[in-house]
Formats: C-alpha cells, structure tokens, sequence
C-alpha cells in the first residue's frame, strides 16, 4: 500500500488568509489521480483527525483538470500569535506525506 | 496582442511592489502598448506585525527603486500607474510613507504627476456603530464582532474593490496609490472600467497577482494580462519565460482557500467552467470565467500588539542529551518554570516559557514518531512571553543558567552547551495578532475611503488639493 508522498509528484500547504491552511496534493498523473483521490484515507473526516480539526470545517475540492485534491481547514489559532511556529504555515503539508493509502 | 487588437492590456511588472521590477521587462511590456501598469504592494501574507505597526515589508530602498523604474516606464507610455495595499498593509501610515517617496521620487526625477490616494483606514467608532447596526459579519472561523475585538487593533482597514480606482483613472490620475485593496481590485479596475468581461478581468487579475507566479519560471516576475469582451490573455513580459495552460490554471490553487470561487466586494468570481488554452508557446487564453454580482461588501483586517517576548538559542551536540531529547527537555522545561515561579512568584503569573528544539520537532511541536533515529544536533529555542519586554527578559535571565548548563541527569556534572551569542538573551520585541476576519456592508464602494489628490505642479512645489 503505497503512501500519499508515493503518489504525489508534489505536496505543498501555505496560508489562505491569516485564518485558514490550504493544502494542496499534485497527484503524479491522471491514473494516480483517478485511484487515490477518493481514498478515505484523505477523507474530509480523516483529515480533521489528522489536524485536530472537526470534519464539517475542513474543505476539500477536486480539481480534475490539474490532478489536485486541495484541502483548506482553519489555522489552530490565527497566523503570528504567541505559540506561532509556522508563519506561513509552509511546513504544514508534512503530516500528510506518510499518510497509507489503499 | 498587437495595438490594434481590441483587448485591454495591463502590465503587471511584479507580484510585489519592492520585490524587483526588471527594467529589460518593462521596456519589452511598453512594446505591446498598455493601458496600464497595476500591482500589488502588500498583503497579510507576511504576519499581523505590518499591519499592526503599519510598517512595511520591504525596505525603503527597494520600494523606491521599483517605484523610480515604474514611474519612468509610466510617464514614458502617457498611461497610468496603480499600486494596491501601499506599504504592506495599506493603513494610512503607509500609504502616506509611500506618497512619500513617490514625491521625493518626483521631484528628483522633474516630473509631475497628479497623485490620487485612496485611503482605506478605519475609525474605532464608526466601525463599532456598524457593528451595533447588523452591517459587520464573521467568516468563518471567527464569531461576532465584539468591541474587545475592535479596541485590540492598532490599525484596521477595509478592503478596497475597484471602483476607487476607476474613478481616480477617469477623473485623471496619472498614479494611483491605494490603501489596503484587494489583489486583484487593483489589476482589474483598468479592465472594468473600458468595459471588459467583468469575469475575464477579475479572473486575468487573480492569475496575474503574483506576476511570474503563473508562469514557469517564476522568477521573471513581471506579466501582462490583456482583457476583451469575452476572455483574456496572459503571457510573461521576459521572452525567455512562458505561461502554460497548466502553470496558469494552477495559480487558482495558490494561497487560496477554494479553487474555484472568489469571493470579491460586489461579487463573486467563479472559474469553475473556465477553459485555459495555448495561444502560442507562451501565452494562454482563457474563456468561461463568470462574475455574478452580489451586495457590496468590504473584508475587514485589523492587528494589534500583545505581549513582549525574549528569546535565547543555544546548541546542543552532546549524544548524551539526543538520546532521550524528549525526557531532557521535560525535565529542563519543568526546572526552568520552577525556578522562575521561585524568584518571581506572583509577578510570574501569565508568562510562558516555551522550549523548541529545531533538528528534532519545534517546526511542527508534535510528538516524533517512536523509534526515531536522534538527531546529530539541534538548536534548541527557549522564548519567553510576558506582559512587558523588561518581565520577559528578567525571565530569560533567571533560566539562563540553567538553560546553560543543565544536567542530562540529576547528579551528573554540569555541561555547557553552545551559545552563539552573548548576551544570550535577545529581546525580540512584541507579539502581534490578527483580531478581524469579519466584511462590513456598504451603501456604495465609497462609503469607507477617502481620495485625496496632491499635485505635484512643478520642481518645487507639492500642492495637496483637499
């Protein structure tokens, strides 16, 4: 069973405002696109798990024209507070690469 | 995208003012004989502290050599220049600093362009009778606006759509300096003003915010967007770049919370039936993109400062202490807040001590899986945040000892470990934070801002007209 880090030719996560995280999953083609996009394992629901985030909050869209699966969930607290550790939210992407597919 | 052809032809020179405008660009952009030269100036992308200082991002230095480089290419052309969300945060104190250097820029230069500014700060007040009145909304995640909310900000401003803009075009702006605006407020308005798909011009303005970023190679920066009546067209201002279909239909992805729609003043933007095809190796065209009106609304930003922090950095190679970090930073982390609880008591109340080891886990303060390898060093981060700057160094300097020296294991002698620094302490300054995510409806795209005019008439005179 492949990870998601397998299937992606790249993974990238950046802020939408000072809010929200938007993360994006470039699939390495339409065929991994059309087996793994769906997974459950990159659910709305196992996501929110994954981010401690509640599953009616986190957004998720498809866009077939480009083999990406964009997921926007809200920051833990807004950007640049006093427990910051990722101003951008640049590295928060990470989580997602060991995630096990079926 | 020769002169005869119909389109309406915005150069985008960058995705920032400040950021490096290429002078072989601009000269290659005036080829294709543009109606304007739009960009962007700012955003929240870097962090509360700009807005809440109304500071800007980028030094003074390289704003003013964009700006020289621009206003040439402008006066050279006969057409008009635009800056959006002027001095990072688009607040009046930075969009007065960049007037500034506008005018010094003017004067140095002969020229003598007529300015409008386009202030978008807001009033505690008014905001607070707005709120009172139904008119401010959350989005999500954020509740109700409350007064705490509004008094916690040292600046707010409201997010300007185009028409400020259009109008100072239309009464005759050579430049155009805006506060706070949206990204693609400030691109589109040329577009919308000579009667351009409005869909086409909000969507080439949200492609070409970030100038290069749509292309493949992204560090050419500038662009030119070119809108008609049904579509528009994108292509690099270097000759040696290239826009794709896919390079351009993926800058929707960027920075954006929902691929498809937009969210803008008085409408949304939706490109979800949008088709992006080659023209030639290096332009796209782009056809489908649809504007639906909707009740004017502008986005609130607001940021103010918290408490004060002092840091120390230290760097630790010992294999003794890698081996079990976790525990070594449990048992440093619990000492240290002991400690300062011991020497300060009550005063020590509401001040954090936070430890981050970088090589290990500060990036993401989530537990390492079990079994990793330990790593060959870390520098670990100790930060302390209190109500003054004074507290938050009289805390850093009560653990410096013990941050020092601390033993891998009770009993065993005392290490030292690496200091880059000395003094150890470095006072970092004030925490800030974002307090606003909320829009405020308005009767018309004017009701919050106010447009000033200065007149720069001659080589000595500055005339500001009221």
């Amino acid at each position: 069973m492949p990870k998601l880090n397998d299937v992606c030719r790249y993974v990238r996560s950046k802020n939408a405002g000072p809010f929200w995280v938007t993360i994006d999953l470039f699939f390495d083609g339409q065929d991994a696109y059309q087996r793994y996009s769906d997974d459950p394992a990159i659910s709305a629901a196992a996501i929110g798990r994954l981010y401690g985030v509640e599953t009616q909050a986190v957004r998720r869209f498809k866009v077939d024209t480009l083999n990406v699966v964009k997921i926007s969930i809200p920051r833990s607290q807004p950007q640049g507070g006093v427990l910051e550790r990722d101003m951008h939210s640049g590295q928060q992407f990470v989580p997602m690469l060991d995630i096990v597919l079926a | 995208m020769a002169d005869s052809d119909n389109s309406t032809r915005i150069l985008v020179p960058a995705g920032a003012l400040g950021s490096g405008v290429r002078a072989d660009e601009l000269e290659s952009g005036l080829a294709v004989a543009p109606h304007a030269i739009a960009l962007d100036a700012g955003s929240t992308d870097s962090g509360p502290a700009y807005l809440a200082s109304g500071k800007s991002k980028y030094s003074r230095q390289a704003v003013k050599r964009d700006l020289g480089l621009l206003m040439a290419a402008r006066e050279k052309a006969g057409i008009p220049l635009l800056v959006g969300s002027c001095g990072t945060s688009g607040c009046d104190m930075a969009l007065d600093w960049t007037l500034e250097i506008v005018l010094e820029l003017a004067l140095e230069h002969g020229s003598t362009p007529r300015i409008a500014v386009l202030y978008s700060e807001q009033d505690k007040a008014l905001l607070k009778s707005k709120a009172a009145a139904g008119a401010v909304r959350p989005l999500a995640p954020m509740g109700e606006l409350s007064e705490d909310s509004i008094d916690g900000c040292t600046h707010i401003v409201a997010l300007l759509g185009p028409e400020p803009y259009m109008a100072a075009v239309e009464q005759g702006a050579d430049i155009v300096l805006g506060g706070r605006t949206t990204d693609t407020a400030v691109l589109a308005a040329v577009a919308l003003l000579r009667g351009e798909h409005p869909g086409a011009a909000w969507h080439a303005a949200k492609i070409a915010e970030c100038g290069g970023l749509c292309t493949v190679t992204p560090t050419s920066p500038g662009v030119v967007m070119s809108v008609d009546r049904e579509g528009f067209a994108i292509a690099p201002l270097s000759r040696a770049n290239r826009c794709t279909p896919q390079t351009v239909s993926a800058h929707m992805l960027y920075e954006n919370s929902d691929p498809f729609r937009l969210v803008e003043p008085g409408g949304v933007l939706d490109v979800t039936d949008a088709q992006y095809v080659a023209i030639d190796e290096r332009s796209v065209r782009v056809t489908g993109s649809r504007w639906a009106p909707a009740p004017y609304t502008m986005k609130l930003e607001g940021a103010g400062g918290g408490p004060f922090q002092t840091i120390m950095l230290v760097g630790i190679e010992d294999p003794a202490v890698l081996e079990d970090i976790d525990g070594f930073l449990a048992r440093m982390s619990h000492a240290l807040k002991r400690k300062v609880e011991r020497t300060l008591g009550a005063q020590a109340e509401g001040a954090d001590i936070s430890l981050r080891p970088y090589g290990w886990n500060a990036v993401s303060g989530r537990t390492p899986p079990e079994g990793s390898t330990p790593p060959r060093e870390i520098g670990l981060l100790f930060v302390a945040t209190a109500a003054t700057q004074a507290l938050a160094t009289e805390i850093a300097k009560i653990c410096n000892p013990m941050f020092f020296h601390f033993p891998v294991r009770e009993g065993k002698e005392l290490p030292s470990y690496a200091f880059p620094f000395s003094p150890a302490e470095i006072e970092r300054g004030q925490v800030f934070e974002f307090h606003l995510n909320h829009v405020v409806e308005v009767a018309t795209p004017f009701e919050l801002m106010r447009t000033r005019w200065v007149n720069v008439r001659s080589k000595e005179g500055v005339s500001a007209d009221a």
